[in-house]
């Protein structure tokens, strides 16, 4: 079932990246978009608090007034409200699919799924309260569902549901109440999402302008077409009969009408327990952590920059060397996928007569075991192609085209890019090809991205200018059809496999241009 | 380009008519048209099960000083029994139990019943003593309901068995 999820979204992000572009992908940033939605019920709601009348007897005729004489502002401004809070959910919905089928709820990601279950219950509890305070049927109903539901729970005395039983019975006090819950809950929602997003670094939380232009568009005209609208005003002298249910929000209304109370709560009190076991799956091996050795390292703050888990802090230096700063790296946050190994630029494969130690290192994927099995792999006959592969990748689960030898990576943002300099000039092999995970859905959030940008000489550490592009393709699979990779290597390994030799290669490189900062980049010294 | 504008198009269309047909659709009948409800609803404390009785001078005597309290109360309640006749059917016949551990609380009832709209003839009793049969508290009417009304039997031990929501507003 998860892979079937998994397959889905990827054929779906692939679209996507097609018709919108990978960096305005709706579906790589669900929960940004999530956030985004909680900005425009936020706005919206406070012009209709600024307007409403307060009282259980004014607010219906007050919410009226602004549904169909003020439509223009007021009516909008309600169905913006409405359909942003459906919006959340349904993004919500899409994001808990997408991280679950993804596996990236476990380990040091448990946390934001952790978060995530108040999150439910808090956002649920706003929507329910926000249809609650309209006090039509439609409310009546809710609150009596409500009522029914709470007094299965054996701590009430008295009944709620007696607070609904006659016209008279809903008084100003209580809806006092449920306007400040309707505030309450809210806000304190937004203090859980900001938890929630705690322990992950440049956490997208705004969606890229022209996406949310396109929302507010698409909000806009919805509003226009088909406005939010009321039910019959409440009349507790009578029992709802056909609603309008707003199935984002109020499914368990219906659910409630047919099975008993006590059903009702093990599914929500289960249900959320499951959630949260799920993520303490006991058979989830935690991947090594990040490990600083501070004796190469000059506490430049790059692998701080790059993690996307927010796992490596800054601190005083401890062992007298003349920096400030150290890295410490927090276990508990690490995912082990080695982009701050990547990003380090003590990750230097050149110096072969010293033992490679680089600032930061991963304690499953040494850097200077990778730098072994590249030597191992070109020791005999140097193949044509040394492929890149990230560990998520599955794409070569059953070979690799003639000529290519595979190396598998935590993460492709590991890769330091010298090392492709390293295999290139050095005659590891003729070509070197890089695959991703997915610049949109990337399982290490930036691994991806991070890479791409080095490659492209955008983000430190840069790849050499020497490195030779025509003999470097990198390819990332979740962004086309995932299934392209393999034709992306075999064609590139036939075009690299018509190119000159090694030797012949390194003569090229002499011939060419070096620059200065080439010289003086290979003797780096940690 | 066109692809992609009509791509673009086609998402946004595909969320806002998820969000506009799932907020309001498919619609869904709490109660149909052809019914009413009659809900009972109360909670009243039954008779303690032993009644209190005045201590007599010796068995007085007989308890440490600071105990002598000169009334004797066991705390639990006995249940209240409800029957609620619907036209000649008897719908609910039951001893609602007290609540609480020590079983000396209020009983309560909180129960729905869908009925066809029109006449129908209310026969409803409780007992809240020790009595073998009979009521305490006894209402027999006839009411007659409109479709989706909502009537409520209500109770309390001062007020005894009454009905809410009986008489539509015009
Ligand atoms: C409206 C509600 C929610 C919003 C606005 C929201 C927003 C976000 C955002 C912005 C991120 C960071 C994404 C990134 O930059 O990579 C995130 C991550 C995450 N969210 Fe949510 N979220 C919501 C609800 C939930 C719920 C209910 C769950 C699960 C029960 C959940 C599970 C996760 C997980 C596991 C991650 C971490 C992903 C990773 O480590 O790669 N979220 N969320
Ligand atoms: S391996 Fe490095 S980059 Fe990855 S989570 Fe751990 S500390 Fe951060
Ligand atoms: S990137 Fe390397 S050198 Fe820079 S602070 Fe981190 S470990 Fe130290």
């Amino acid at each position: 079932m998860k892979r079937y999820l998994k397959r889905g979204f990827l054929k779906a992000g692939s679209w996507a990246d097609e018709v919108f572009g990978p960096t305005l992908n709706p579906l790589s940033q669900l929960g940004a978009l999530g956030f985004f939605f909680y900005w425009i019920v936020a706005a919206s709601g406070i012009y209709l608090y600024i307007v409403f009348d307060t009282s259980v007897v004014g607010v219906y005729e007050s919410i009226e007034y602004l549904t169909h004489d003020q439509w223009y502002l007021g009516g909008i401004m309600r169905s913006f409200h409405r359909y942003a809070s459906d919006a959340m959910v349904l993004f919500m919905s899409l994001h808990i699919l997408h991280e679950y089928s993804f596996d990236r709820y476990k380990g040091a990601r448990a946390f934001s799924w952790f978060t995530g279950v108040p999150v439910l219950w808090l956002l649920y509890a706003a929507g329910i309260s926000g249809y609650w305070l309209v006090w039509d049927e439609l409310a009546q109903y809710i609150a009596i569902g409500t009522a029914e539901w709470l007094d299965w729970l054996p701590f009430f005395g008295e009944p709620v549901a007696r607070n609904f039983l006659t016209p008279d019975a809903m008084d100003d006090r209580f809806f006092s109440l449920l306007i400040f819950m309707h505030i309450f809950l809210p806000l304190f929602l937004l203090f859980v999402l900001w938890l929630h997003i705690t322990r992950i670094s440049k956490p997208k939380i705004n969606p890229p302008r022209i996406l949310a232009f396109g929302m507010m568009a698409m909000m806009f005209v919805l509003s226009l077409v088909y406005p939010a609208i009321s039910h019959d005003a409440a009349d507790l002298a009578m029992v709802p009969g056909e609603l309008r249910i707003d199935w984002f929000y109020l499914i368990i209304y219906p659910m409630l009408d047919k099975v008993p109370a006590g059903f009702m709560w093990a599914l929500a009190i289960g249900g959320s327990i499951g959630l949260v076991g799920m993520a303490l799956d006991p058979r989830f091996r935690r991947p090594g952590v990040a490990e600083v050795n501070l004796e190469s390292c000059n506490g430049c703050e790059r692998c701080m920059n790059d993690c996307p888990y927010a796992a490596i802090s800054m601190e005083r230096r401890t062992d007298g060397q003349p920096f400030a700063r150290e890295p410490v790296v927090n276990a508990s946050n690490c995912v082990g996928c080695g982009i701050c190994v990547g990003a380090c630029p003590t990750s230097m494969p050149f110096r072969t007569a010293a033992p490679l130690i680089p600032g930061i290192d991963l304690a499953d994927r040494k850097l200077a075991d990778l730098r072994g099995e590249i030597d191992a792999l070109a020791a005999g006959e140097p193949p044509q192609v040394i492929a890149f592969n990230c560990q998520y990748n599955k794409s070569f689960a059953s070979g690799v085209p003639d000529g290519v030898s595979l190396v598998s990576l935590p993460c492709i943002g590991m890769l330091p890019p010298p090392f492709i300099d390293y295999v290139l000039s050095r005659g590891k092999a003729k070509g070197v090809f890089l695959a991703g995970c997915g610049t949109s859905d990337c399982e290490n959030r930036l691994g991806a991205q991070w890479s791409a940008d080095r490659l492209a000489r955008k983000r430190d550490p840069y790849l050499r200018a020497r490195v030779p592009e025509e003999r470097l393709e990198a390819f990332w699979p979740g962004s086309a059809d995932p299934g392209g990779v393999r034709s992306a290597l075999e064609g590139f390994t036939s075009r690299i496999s018509a190119m000159p030799d090694l030797q012949q290669h390194k003569r090229d490189l002499k011939m060419g241009v070096r620059l200065p900062q080439d010289e003086a980049a290979e003797e780096v010294t940690p | 380009m066109t692809r992609k504008i009509i791509g673009q198009g086609l998402f946004y269309i595909l969320i806002a008519v998820a969000l506009g047909y799932l907020s309001a659709s498919p619609t869904w009948t709490h109660l149909p048209e052809d019914q009413a409800v009659i809900k009972i609803s109360f909670s009243h404390g039954a008779e303690r099960k032993i009644p209190c009785h005045k201590r007599t001078r010796e068995e007085l005597m007989a308890l440490a000083p600071n105990m002598r309290n000169p009334v004797s109360c066991t705390r639990e309640r006995l249940p209240v029994y409800v029957e609620i006749n619907i036209d000649g059917d008897t719908i609910i016949a039951e001893g609602l139990p007290p609540m609480g551990l020590a079983k000396d609380g209020q009983s309560k009832i909180y129960r729905r019943i869908a009925v066809a709209p029109g006449a129908h003839r209310l026969e409803i009793g409780i007992r809240d003593t020790d009595r073998a049969s009979g009521f305490d508290y006894e209402l027999r009417k006839t009411v007659d309901l409109v479709s989706r009304q909502n009537l409520i039997v209500d109770f309390e031990g001062d007020k005894g068995i009454f009905l809410q929501n009986e008489r539509m507003a015009p």
